[in-house]
């Protein structure tokens, strides 16, 4: 099986943002990026499902010249190959523009599964996998804990809300949005790193995919949510704040 | 003639109450561009989802309906709107953020040459959307800047189900062509895992727990503090990823719904999909040491500092006042 995987790096979960200069992006500079962690999620399927049925995993990755480091990580845990869609501009593309890049991309490898997370933890946007499937006219499902490979297609299990589950049958090639969870994620070995150094990655320029980036729908300006309740900090040590939180939870919340 | 459709969805044989919420965002729109609001249903037999529909007041409803409507499905899904609004061209498409949505209408908007402006929180004049980043750490305002149609899709609970009005609007019935090869997943019936033995939507007390507490071996300490308040064990999604709660404890979209007495949130940082499941808890207290963490969003009470030196203190804190 030839698997995609799509993977997208994102500002580590931990790292402090700063609103940048322009109002409608963060700053930059100076801040850790990490992989996406359903993408992560994604990635894990894609080996497991080469080492039960053989096959190749490439992933695929759009952004600044950053966004190398993710890529290797990704060959590390044992991607086979990579491609580095180099853009310096996704920010002023929307949902649309990126997942066209993407889906050139991917045109001339003809796979048998494309595989991406359900979401990204940045933009939350949630729609690449299954634009994707629009693009490239496959068939897909999105959240998506469990792939088996059956006869000429595939059997998933995807998540619905509340606690419920649904098995789908589909033909391949097909695209799969992955959730989080389903598999328990891989670290790179030493060996894995030292390998991954010697793997071929590909870097394709957004201009050579041909695609404008004329946004339909625009990010005007970010800022710092509104606050749905007003939070009473209770300050002081450890044990001081646990002392003040108590008396809120005897007399006013009366819990205790 | 251009409209605001809004695309209602079923649940257990009645129009869902997200549903209710994206109609109330649909008639904000049309408060704020004079345009006529329209629902619309969709499945195999809508009868009795359209008459409900059609007593609130709405300007008509639609239902589009085919045998092979009888179960969502994504291409059926996709191709049987596609043409409803070809035929009948729409400025704004309102839609409610649910599972379901979000594995269509992305495609749906993308075959008419548009993006989906997903899980909105809320509509400004413009219309300018909403809409949470990083995990809601920060908030971000939408518009759409080409020809359109405009497809959104509401967050649950960002608007009000009561604020509909009631009506008697006028039902049409629009019958697409769908051919089954172009329906290309078989979808299997929805199951449970396993049999619910934990029922947190009825506990008046709830400790919650997320990715703060680092390691599965430090669980006992928050398992502690719970003990010592009385208060059934839950936690955010990675906890229940990594296997260290089953996910019948898990709170937030893809788990349960909570509404407790209490609601501590310890070490959880307050992502959108946690806070949907609880934040109409009475009384929400967070213990995180990071203070811009958007749980405070929605806390009561906080405390900012190392969940390893206060929950301690704080079990024996409880433990001594009872």
């Amino acid at each position: 099986m030839k698997i995609i995987v799509a993977i997208k790096q994102v500002p580590d979960r931990d790292a402090p943002v700063r609103i940048d200069a322009s109002g409608k992006w963060i700053e930059e500079s100076g801040l850790q990026f990490a992989m996406n962690e359903p993408d992560a999620y994604a990635l894990e399927e894609a080996l497991r499902l080469k080492e039960a049925h053989g096959g190749e995993v490439i992933v695929l990755s759009a952004g600044p010249e950053r966004v190398g480091t993710t890529i290797r990580e990704a060959l590390a845990k044992g991607a086979d190959r990579a491609i580095h869609i180099t853009a310096d501009d996704l920010g002023s593309r929307d949902a649309l523009g990126v997942a066209k890049l993407i889906a050139e991309a991917i045109k001339p490898e003809s796979p048998d599964l494309i595989l991406t997370g359900l979401q990204s933890e940045d933009l939350g946007l949630g729609q690449t996998g299954v634009i994707l499937a629009e693009l490239l006219n496959l068939p897909h499902a999105s959240l998506i804990l469990h792939v088996e490979a059956i006869g000429s297609g595939l059997k998933v299990k995807r998540e619905l809300e509340a606690g419920w589950f649904q098995e789908i049958e589909l033909p391949t090639p097909a695209v799969l949005t992955i959730q989080s969870g389903g598999n328990k994620l891989r670290y790179a070995t030493l060996m894995g790193i030292k390998k991954a150094k010697t793997k071929e990655l590909r870097a394709v320029s957004a201009a050579d995919l041909g695609q404008s980036s004329a946004p339909t729908v625009t990010l005007e300006q970010i800022a710092l949510p509104s606050k749905q309740r007003s939070t009473q900090i209770l300050s002081g040590s450890a044990k001081e704040a646990a002392a003040a939180l108590v008396e809120k939870l005897k007399f006013e919340v009366r819990v205790i | 003639m251009s409209a605001i459709f809004v695309i209602l969805e079923e649940n257990n044989g009645q129009i869902s109450r997200i549903s209710w919420e994206a109609l109330a965002a649909g008639a904000a729109l049309a408060t704020q561009t004079s345009l006529p609001l329209h629902a619309v249903v969709i499945g195999a037999s809508t009868e009795a989802l359209a008459a409900e529909a059609a007593a609130k007041q709405v300007a008509g409803v639609t239902r589009i309906e085919h045998a092979l409507l009888a179960q969502y499905t994504p291409d059926g899904w996709t191709a049987a709107l596609h043409q409803f609004l070809t035929a009948n061209p729409a400025t704004y498409i309102v839609f409610p953020h649910t599972y379901q949505v979000r594995d269509y209408a992305p495609a749906l908007a993308a075959r008419m040459n548009q993006v989906l402006i997903g899980d909105i929180t809320g509509i400004s004049a413009g219309p300018v959307f909403a809409r949470q980043l990083l995990q809601g750490r920060l908030s971000g305002s939408y518009k759409q800047t080409g020809d359109g149609p405009c497809f959104i899709s509401v967050q649950a609970g960002a608007f009000r189900a009561d604020a509909i009005a009631a009506g008697s609007a006028q039902i049409a019935t629009f019958a697409p062509t769908i051919e089954q090869p172009q329906i290309r997943t078989k979808p299997g019936e929805p199951f449970r895992a396993s049999a619910q033995t934990v029922d947190l939507g009825s506990a008046p007390l709830i400790v919650s727990v997320g990715r703060g507490i680092k390691e599965a071996d430090n669980l006992p300490l928050v398992q502690d503090l719970a003990t010592a308040l009385g208060a059934e064990l839950a936690a955010s999604r990675p906890i229940c990823d990594n296997g260290w709660l089953p996910m019948e404890r898990q709170v937030g979209s893809s788990g349960q719904t909570v509404a407790p007495k209490l609601y501590l949130a310890v070490g959880i940082s307050g992502a959108i999909q946690h806070l949907v499941g609880m934040k109409a808890s009475q009384c929400i207290v967070a213990i995180n040491k990071d203070p811009d963490a958007p749980i405070f969003e929605v806390a009561d009470y906080g405390i900012v500092g190392d969940l390893f030196e206060v929950v301690p203190a704080l079990t024996e804190a409880i433990k001594s006042a009872k």
